[in-house]
């Protein structure tokens, strides 16, 4: 049984349908991600969860029992939330102490408990210290102490990446993995991020206008985008319209004006004659050195056009034959070598038929 | 700006001309009108009385006519004592009073839409538009028909009127500043109404109480038209003994020595209430 499931819920602000229809479940241990565009209803779907809104429609259970009318306070649900929320008139250890005070907690079982969850976060020499006194990535691991220590069925996170810089931000993920770990709560995390999403998760949900887009393990969501949206708002995508020439178990036979014929993956649900995309990832499309063009199943001419030096990659953008541009990313594995094309080189670009995804419009 | 920082751009000398130049009217305002009675009354509370009021002069007849005759006069009766007493009763009274009136109000303004906290706030100052004195005139005849007039009661409910805007402004503008997160990390954490009202809102808005408090306590203390014109004869604050010293004993000296006995009490009253406030919150 799933620790948490989801049933047909709806939540609508005036006209704007905020959770639109929504179904999930959430398994216990999981690392659970919500990802979309600020506005696509997961803020939302998480303070249905929390309770501080009651659905329109539908039902939560946790742990099979329904969550309906269960106020916030009453739910084994707590939320790490994106200003961190932390009470000033308090120091960091009467902060961490409040939960448990809230649930009764012996006044010794909550100093030893409180001493835990600073450990934890490696916060033991701040216990007397004000929130005010702390810097951005101390007060988050305060809130995350303090959201933990009553050993919630599920903690919820929003946006909690959202007040840091890149650099701490990209700390803290590494952190926030381990700590998840290290303590075995289900965490439903929130971020318009899809790189946070792809680097935390077990699975991921991706939403978009209310309504979940695609359910899946960050390898399948970037790798094989259900739709133009996910492909689109998980990463970068080429994005080439094709129309179906023929498929069959060996794959599909694909058509691109002005390019000519491509060969694909074998697809469900598609038809001779129907129109879509196809969408591949940049570092899926290689520039192709003379003697690599035998290996690759599908090849094409163009020009450079513009490149865009990042350091460990190049972004190479090619203009077809056709007029489309497409992508290309080349690792710089050597330095001093990061640049050997510029604009206005003729080459040639391929990719192999497993790499690219038919998305029918 | 740092010091170093300010010297390098040069605008050190220019900036601390124009502080000087912004800040001395008021400065001098203050010594003119401020400082310089107030130590006029000092001196006075030494004087003599005149015959028919005023102040014998500090010289006269080539000998130094300052004493402590006012002073022991006040140590020397109970009567003066009782009435410090009681109106430091009847003003904490009424600060209770108004704080207990103004805490629901206030917070009641600063959660409700932001659409109507103006107006609602405008209701609040709006009584301040018309005169004082018609106000308590008002009083009068509303108290009139219940026999309440010329009692204790009557002073505390005029005093509690007058004063409970300048209660209710200060917590409102408090309350109104909180983070609305804290309270639903509150209830998120396990936290009912009332605990979160207990452990959350309250002590955050204690700056609000103490402001608040500090306007009401300090004005009442000194205010001496409501005792006199709601209040019966045993009802009067130390305002209208000074008042009268001036106006009716014609005893300058006494009236001094009341004010700055007054003043003395009060700044040691606010010198306690703000230690007290600092050990408390060391975050704000």
């Amino acid at each position: 049984m799933a620790l948490l499931e989801i049933r047909r819920i709806s939540r609508q602000f005036g006209d704007t349908k905020a959770v639109d229809d929504v179904s999930l479940s959430i398994e216990a241990g999981e690392f659970f991600t919500l990802v979309g565009p600020s506005g696509c209803g997961k803020t939302t779907l998480l303070r249905l969860i929390a309770g501080f809104e009651e659905p329109d429609a539908g039902e939560l259970l946790l742990d099979g029992r329904p969550l309906t009318g269960i106020p916030p306070e009453k739910r084994p649900v707590h939320t790490v939330f994106q200003s961190y929320a932390l009470f000033p008139h308090m120091s960091v250890a009467q902060n961490i102490a409040f939960p448990l005070q809230m649930a009764g907690t012996a006044s010794d079982e909550v100093r030893r408990r409180v001493d835990e969850a600073l450990e934890l976060v490696h916060l033991a020499e701040k216990t007397r210290h004000f929130p005010h006194e702390l810097s951005g990535g101390q007060r988050q691991r305060v809130a995350l102490a303090r959201a933990l220590v009553n050993k919630p069925r599920l903690l919820l996170l929003d946006e909690p990446m959202a007040a840091l810089d890149a650099k701490l931000r990209q700390q803290i993920t590494g952190e926030l993995i381990a700590l998840q770990r290290a303590v075995g709560i289900t965490f439903v995390f929130v971020t318009h991020s899809q790189e946070e999403a792809l680097a935390v998760s077990h699975r991921i949900a991706v939403m978009n206008a209310g309504r979940i887009e695609q359910v899946g393990v960050p390898d399948q969501i970037y790798g094989y985008p259900q739709n133009r949206f996910v492909a689109d708002f998980i990463g970068t995508v080429n994005l080439l319209p094709v129309e179906v020439r023929a498929a069959d178990q060996g794959g599909l036979r694909m058509f691109a004006a002005g390019l000519g014929e491509i060969a694909g993956a074998p697809a469900t649900a598609t038809a001779v004659g129907q129109r879509g995309v196809l969408a591949l990832r940049p570092e899926q499309v290689r520039v192709l050195a003379g003697s690599e063009r035998q290996e690759m199943d599908n090849h094409f001419r163009g020009t450079v056009h513009d490149y865009l030096y990042l350091g460990d990659v190049t972004v190479y953008k090619i203009a077809l034959d056709n007029g489309s541009v497409i992508e290309s990313l080349l690792a710089n594995s050597l330095p001093g070598r990061a640049r050997f094309l510029e604009r206005g080189d003729a080459v040639e670009v391929g990719w192999q038929r497993e790499a690219g995804v038919y998305l029918r419009d | 700006m740092t010091d170093a920082r300010r010297a390098a751009n040069g605008v050190g000398r220019a900036d601390s001309l124009t502080r000087w130049l912004v800040s001395s009217p008021p400065t001098l305002f203050l010594l003119v009108f401020f400082l310089a009675p107030a130590l006029l009354m000092v001196l006075a509370s030494f004087q003599q009385p005149g015959d028919f009021g005023g102040l014998v002069p500090v010289f006269q007849d080539g000998r130094l006519t300052l004493s402590l005759e006012t002073y022991e006069f006040f140590f020397g009766d109970w009567i003066y004592a009782e009435i410090f007493f009681r109106s430091f009763v009847v003003a904490a009274a009424t600060t209770l009073i108004c704080l207990l009136l103004a805490y629901p109000l206030a917070l009641l303004i600063a959660r409700s839409g932001k659409r109507h906290r103006d107006l609602l706030v405008l209701l609040v100052v709006l009584p301040l538009a018309s005169n004082f004195l018609i106000r308590i005139y008002a009083w009068i005849i509303l108290l009139g028909p219940f026999d309440l007039l010329y009692t204790p009661f009557a002073v505390i409910a005029g005093l509690v009127y007058v004063h409970l805007p300048f209660m209710i402004l200060p917590l409102y503008s408090n309350l109104e500043q909180h983070d609305p997160a804290l309270l639903e990390a509150a209830q998120d954490l396990g936290a009912g109404s009332f605990t979160r009202f207990r452990r959350i809102t309250l002590p955050l808005s204690l700056p609000g109480i103490w402001a608040g408090s500090a306007l009401v306590f300090i004005p009442v203390l000194g205010m001496f038209a409501i005792p006199e014109l709601l209040g019966g004869t045993r009802d009067i604050l130390i305002g209208n003994l000074i008042k009268e010293q001036f106006l009716e004993s014609r005893d300058w000296p006494l009236g001094s020595t009341l004010s700055l006995l007054l003043t003395v009490a009060v700044l040691i009253l606010a010198a306690l209430s703000a230690w007290a406030g600092r050990r408390r919150r060391g975050w704000a």
